[in-house]
C-alpha cells in the first residue's frame, strides 16, 4: 500500500476544513476572487460535498478593475460548477468614480474591496467565509489562524486569537461575529501549481505567458487592459511583451513578469527559480509597513 | 536550485513538521530565518525587505535580524517578542518542511500549544550562557505531554561561551537528567549559533569536537513514521451528504486504519452496525481508503448515523463513556471553575463537559503532583470530567484525533482549554440509576401541587430571603409542602468548607442545585435564596431540572438602595476592604437576561411581591386557584 502523497494531504485537510465550517456555522459563502488560488479553492469544495453541490454561493467582490479575461472566466465557472454567483460592487464608491489611477492603490483597495466585502457580509448576514489565502504569502497571514474570529465590526484581532490544536476548530460566536475560514492556509504557491496541473483545474489564460501591450511604471509592468481608462505618465510607452502573471488582482494595480512559460510545467519550473515572491507584483502590498496586517484589522479578508 | 523532475520524491513523503521552541530571546525566531535563509528560501524582494527593517528595527546592529522574517505583527516587531505561532514552508531536495515558529513568553503558551500539537519535531532552543530555564523545562513538558517524540537539543549562541565543550557538555547532561521522565524516543544535542550560522546547514569549524549531524541533516533524515495505518479504523462523522432519496453517505476524515468496500464498521455511541457499501469521491469510487483521507463513505443498512458519531472498525471498536481522567492545559485569564460547564470539542463532537476539582495540578519544573482547587492560566492538570452524553473516543497516546479535545466556555465562547483523554472512569457504569417505583408525580400529586425550584437571584441585601420567608408563608398557609435554601444557612453547614472565590462560588451553587433537584423529586416546592452571581451557574441548576421545573426570579435592587439598606453591615465592610470578592463591589453580578420574573424592590414591599409571585403560581398551575 501506498502512502498518501503531499498533495493527497492537502487537499484531505482542506476538505476536513470545509466540511467543519459547514456543519458549524449557519450561512456560510465563498469568497471568489477568479484566480488561481479561487480556482483551487473551489476545486476543492466541490469534492468536499460531492455528490451534492457545495452547500453556499460563491461571492465576488467586483471592484470593477479587473482584467477582461477574468469577467470571462468568472461567468463559465459560476456555470460549470452550478453554483449561485452573487457579485457585489460598492456602490457608494462606484457613484463617486473611485479608482486606482484617480484616487491611488490605498484609496481605490479600501473602498472597492475592504469596504465591500464589509457591505457584502452584512446584507447577506454571512457569518463564515471561505477565502483561498495562504500563510506563504506575506508574514501576517503566516500568523493566522485556519479559523479566524471576526468581530461584529470585521475587525482581526492578531493578539487574541482562539488556540487551535490539531484539527479541532471553535466555530462559535456571538451573533453579528464572523469567521473568516481559510482552507489552503497550508499550501504554497508551488503547491497550488502541481494541484492545479495534477487535478487540470481550469485557469484565467493570463497566467500563461503571451505577448501583451504593457507599460513599465515603479519597476513593475503594467498590462493595458483597458486602454480607455488607461492613464499614461509623461515618459511612458506602450510595449508589446511576453509577460505572464503570478497573482491577479485590479489590472492597474497587479503586474506582470516578463516570462516564456506557456504551460503549467513551463509555471511550475519558473517558480522553482525564481528568486521574487509571488506578491512582488502586488503594488497594495508595499504601501507602508505592515501593510497586510493593518488591511486584515479593518476587513480585508 | 532543482529542477521539476528532480522533486519527484517529495510527492510521496509527506512534509517534516517541527516546531522550535524553548525561552524567550534563546533565538527561536532567528533559527527559522537562518534555515530559511540558508536553504535559499528567502525570496530577492522578502530580502530587500528583510535589510530595510534590520536597519529601521533590527537588534542585530549592522547584520539581518532574521527575527523579523518571523515576527510578522506589528505588535511583535514593536515590543521584540514572539506573541503567535508562524508557520513558514521551505523544502530541500531531501524533503519539504513546515516550520511552525513558537513564542517562548509563558504568557503565550495557548500559542504554543497551538503549533506543537501537529508537530513530529520539536527544536528546543538553549541559550548556552543561560542554560537550562523554567521555560525550558515547561516546553519540554507540554511537548512530551503532547505526544512529539523526538527533540533536537539546540544548545545555541555558543559564539557568546567562544564555543566551549565543556559548557555544552554540561547542559547535555543535565537535560539527559531533566528528561528522563518525559519518554522521548530521541534527544539529538547539536552545538550552534543560529546567528552565525555554526552547524545549521554546514559543518562548523569552530566545533571540531563535535562529530554529529548539523540540523539540517538532522531534519532532512529523522525517521517519524508513525502507524496510524495500522491502527483500528476510525472515523468521525463531520457531515451527513444526502443529496436526494438515493443517496446518503458519510463525511469524515479517517482519524486510524484502512476501510474498503464491505468492510463491518459500526456507529458509536449507537453500536448499529453496518457494512460499507462504498467510498465516494469526486474521482470515483475507492477500493480502499486509509488514515488521513478524506472521504464520503456509504453503508448498506440504513442505520441512523450523524454529525459526532463515529464509524468504526466492527470487530475492534472503539471505547464510549461519558466520564474521562484527561490531562488539561488551561489557557485563559480566568480560573478554571470546577463544577461549571464547558463545551467540550473531540472528533466532531460537541458535549457538555463538568470538570471536577484537579486531583493534581504538575510543577513543570519539577514535575511534581501538587494540590490544587482550580488550574490558572498555563497550568496542567489532572481532572476528571462528567460529560452530559456518551462518546466514543480512545486514549490520546493512541490515537490524537480520537483522544484529544478542547474546551470551550459557553458564554465568551473562547477555547479556554485543550486536554487529552487519559481513560475512561468505570465509575459511571459501575453505579446504575436505581429504578424507582415510587416517582416524583405520585409525590407531588400527593402533596396536591407541582414541584418547582424558585431561584431567587439578586444582590447581598436586595431582599431575597424576605421575599422569599414571605412567599413561604403564605403557601405553607394554603397547605403547600416547601423548603427554603438559604445562603446564608447552607454556607453554615453542607457549604461551610468553601470560600469566596470564582471557583468556590460555582462549587456552591453546584452543591446547592443538587440538593434543590433532590427537593424537587420529593415534591416539594423549593425556595432557593442565593445570590448567585453568575449566569452560567444559574444556567447550570436550570439544566438540571425539567422544562418548567426551573423558575428564575431576579430580585432586582439597585447597587446604591442595597447598599444604602445594609442590613447586615458587609457593604460597608466590603468597601473598607475588610470582605474580599464581595458581590457588586470587587465582584461581578451578572443580572439575569431572561428571567421568568423580575421584581424590582423599589417599588413593591416584599408582602407585594410574595403575593405577585403566588398568582403566578396559580396562573401557571404548580398550585390550585
Amino acid at each position: 500500500m501506498t502512502d498518501l502523497t503531499h498533495l493527497q494531504r492537502l487537499e484531505a485537510e482542506a476538505i476536513h476544513i470545509f466540511r467543519e465550517a459547514v456543519a458549524e456555522t449557519e450561512n456560510p459563502v465563498m469568497l471568489y476572487s477568479i484566480g488561481k488560488d479561487s480556482a483551487v479553492l473551489l476545486h476543492v469544495a466541490r469534492k468536499a460535498f460531492y455528490p451534492s453541490p457545495p452547500p453556499f454561493p460563491l461571492m465576488h467582490i467586483d471592484t470593477t478593475w479587473k482584467f477582461k479575461a477574468m469577467y470571462d472566466f468568472r461567468a463559465r465557472m459560476a456555470a460549470e460548477s452550478g453554483m449561485e454567483l452573487i457579485v457585489h460592487t460598492n456602490e457608494d464608491g462606484l457613484a463617486q468614480d473611485i479608482g486606482p489611477f484617480t484616487h491611488g492603490s490605498g484609496v481605490h483597495t479600501d473602498t472597492m474591496k475592504t469596504v465591500a466585502l464589509k457591505q457584502a457580509l452584512n446584507k447577506y448576514k454571512f457569518d463564515a467565509a471561505f477565502a483561498g489565502a495562504r500563510r506563504d504569502e506575506e508574514k501576517s497571514r503566516a500568523k493566522e489562524r485556519i479559523f479566524s474570529f471576526r468581530t461584529a465590526a470585521h475587525r482581526w484581532e492578531p493578539q487574541n486569537q482562539r488556540p487551535e490544536p490539531w484539527k479541532l476548530y471553535n466555530a462559535r460566536k456571538a451573533p453579528g461575529e464572523s469567521i473568516r475560514v481559510f482552507p489552503l492556509s497550508n499550501w504554497t504557491e508551488l503547491d497550488i501549481w502541481q494541484y492545479i496541473y495534477r487535478e487540470d483545474i481550469p485557469i484565467v489564460p493570463l497566467y500563461y505567458a503571451a505577448k501583451r501591450p504593457v507599460v513599465e511604471r515603479d519597476d513593475t509592468l503594467i498590462m493595458i487592459d483597458d486602454p480607455d481608462r488607461m492613464v499614461l505618465h509623461k515618459g511612458e510607452t506602450v510595449e508589446e511583451k511576453m509577460v505572464r502573471f503570478r497573482s491577479l488582482g485590479c489590472w492597474p494595480l497587479t503586474g506582470a513578469v516578463e516570462s516564456e512559460a506557456a504551460t503549467i510545467p513551463d509555471i511550475i519550473q519558473e517558480i522553482l527559480l525564481t528568486t521574487t515572491s509571488e506578491r512582488q507584483g502586488r503594488m497594495i502590498d508595499h504601501d507602508v509597513a505592515g501593510s497586510m496586517e493593518k488591511k486584515k484589522q479593518e476587513g480585508y479578508f | 536550485m532543482a529542477h521539476i523532475s528532480d522533486r519527484k520524491s517529495h510527492e510521496t513523503t509527506p512534509p517534516l513538521r517541527f516546531i522550535t521552541c524553548g525561552s524567550v530571546n534563546d533565538g527561536k525566531s532567528t533559527l527559522i530565518g537562518r534555515l530559511l535563509h540558508d536553504s535559499n528560501m528567502i525570496s530577492r524582494d522578502q530580502l530587500a525587505g528583510l535589510e530595510a527593517d534590520s536597519r529601521q528595527v533590527g537588534t542585530q546592529g549592522q547584520e539581518l535580524d532574521f527575527a523579523l522574517l518571523m515576527d510578522g505583527l506589528a505588535a511583535e516587531r514593536e515590543q521584540k517578542i514572539t506573541i503567535d505561532v508562524a508557520y513558514r514552508f521551505f523544502s530541500t531536495d531531501q524533503r519539504k518542511f513546515i516550520a511552525a515558529d513558537t513564542p517562548g513568553h509563558e504568557h503565550y503558551t495557548r500559542n504554543m500549544v497551538t503549533g506543537a500539537s501537529t508537530a513530529d519535531v520539536a527544536i528546543l532552543m538553549i541559550d548556552a550562557g543561560k542554560g537550562i530555564l523554567t521555560q525550558t523545562r515547561r516546553h519540554s513538558y507540554i511537548i512530551s505531554l503532547l505526544g512529539i517524540r523526538h527533540v533536537v537539543l539546540a544548545i545555541n549562541k555558543l559564539d557568546l561561551v567562544d564555543y566551549d565543550r565543556a559548557v555544552y557538555d554540561g547542559i547535555v547532561a543535565a537535560y539527559d537528567e531533566f528528561a528522563k521522565p518525559l519518554d522521548f524516543a530521541s534527544i539529538t544535542p547539536i552545538p550552534m549559533s543560529a546567528l552565525r550560522g555554526d552547524n545549521i546547514t554546514g559543518k562548523s569549524g569552530k566545533t571540531p569536537w563535535y562529530n554529529g549531524p548539523t540540523l539540517m541533516a538532522y531534519l532532512e533524515t529523522v525517521d517519524v513514521a508513525g502507524g496510524a495505518k495500522d491502527q483500528p479504523f476510525r472515523m468521525p462523522v463531520q457531515w451527513v451528504n444526502q443529496p436526494d432519496q438515493d443517496f446518503r453517505g458519510y463525511a469524515g476524515m479517517i482519524a486510524g486504519g484502512t476501510i474498503r468496500p464491505g468492510d463491518a464498521v459500526k456507529s458509536l455511541p449507537s453500536s448499529k452496525e453496518s457494512t460499507v457499501k462504498s467510498i465516494t469521491t469526486f474521482n470515483g469510487d475507492l477500493e480502499q481508503a486509509v488514515a488521513g483521507q478524506s472521504v464520503t463513505i456509504t453503508l448498506n443498512d440504513a442505520i441512523n448515523v450523524s454529525r459526532g458519531d463515529v464509524l468504526c472498525a466492527a470487530n475492534d471498536p472503539a471505547p464510549a463513556a461519558d466520564q474521562f481522567q484527561a490531562h488539561i492545559l488551561w489557557m485563559n485569564e480566568q480560573e478554571m471553575l470546577p463544577g461549571r460547564t464547558y463545551l467540550m470539542k473531540t472528533g466532531a463532537t460537541t458535549a457538555q463537559a463538568t470538570i471536577a476539582a484537579p486531583k493534581y495540578a504538575i510543577d513543570v519544573n519539577t514535575m511534581e503532583h501538587l494540590a490544587a482547587k482550580t488550574l490558572d492560566l498555563n497550568g496542567i492538570g489532572v481532572c476528571n470530567l462528567n460529560l452530559d452524553r456518551t462518546i466514543a473516543f480512545d486514549p490520546y497516546r493512541e490515537n490524537r484525533d480520537m483522544g484529544g479535545f478542547i474546551l470551550i466556555d459557553r458564554l465568551s465562547n473562547e477555547t479556554v482549554g485543550v486536554g487529552m483523554i487519559d481513560f475512561a472512569l468505570r465509575r459511571a457504569s459501575n453505579i446504575h440509576m436505581q429504578d424507582l417505583v415510587v416517582d416524583k408525580e405520585a409525590r407531588a400529586s400527593l402533596k396536591g401541587q407541582k414541584p418547582v425550584m424558585l431561584w431567587f437571584t439578586g444582590l447581598s441585601g436586595s431582599g431575597k430571603s424576605t421575599i422569599a420567608n414571605a412567599l413561604e408563608q403564605k403557601l405553607l398557609a394554603a397547605g403547600h409542602h416547601t423548603y427554603i435554601l438559604d445562603g446564608d444557612n447552607v454556607r453554615h453547614g453542607l457549604n461551610k468548607d468553601l470560600g469566596f472565590t470564582d471557583a468556590d462560588r460555582v462549587e456552591n451553587i453546584r452543591r446547592v442545585s443538587e440538593v434543590g433537584k433532590l427537593m424537587v423529586d420529593a415534591g416539594m416546592i423549593t425556595l432557593v435564596s442565593f445570590i448567585s452571581p453568575f449566569r452560567s451557574e444559574r444556567r447550570m441548576a436550570r439544566q438540571m431540572l425539567e422544562n418548567g421545573e426551573f423558575v428564575e426570579i431576579h430580585v432586582d435592587t439597585p447597587l446604591e438602595v442595597a447598599e444604602e439598606r445594609d442590613v447586615k453591615g458587609l457593604y460597608k465592610k466590603a468597601r473598607k476592604g475588610e470582605i474580599k470578592n464581595f458581590t457588586g463591589i470587587d465582584s461581578p453580578y451578572e443580572p439575569p437576561l431572561e428571567p421568568e420574573i423580575r421584581i424590582s424592590t423599589t417599588d413593591r414591599t416584599p408582602e407585594e411581591a410574595a403575593e405577585d409571585l403566588l398568582s403566578f403560581l396559580r396562573g401557571r398551575g404548580y398550585i390550585a386557584n
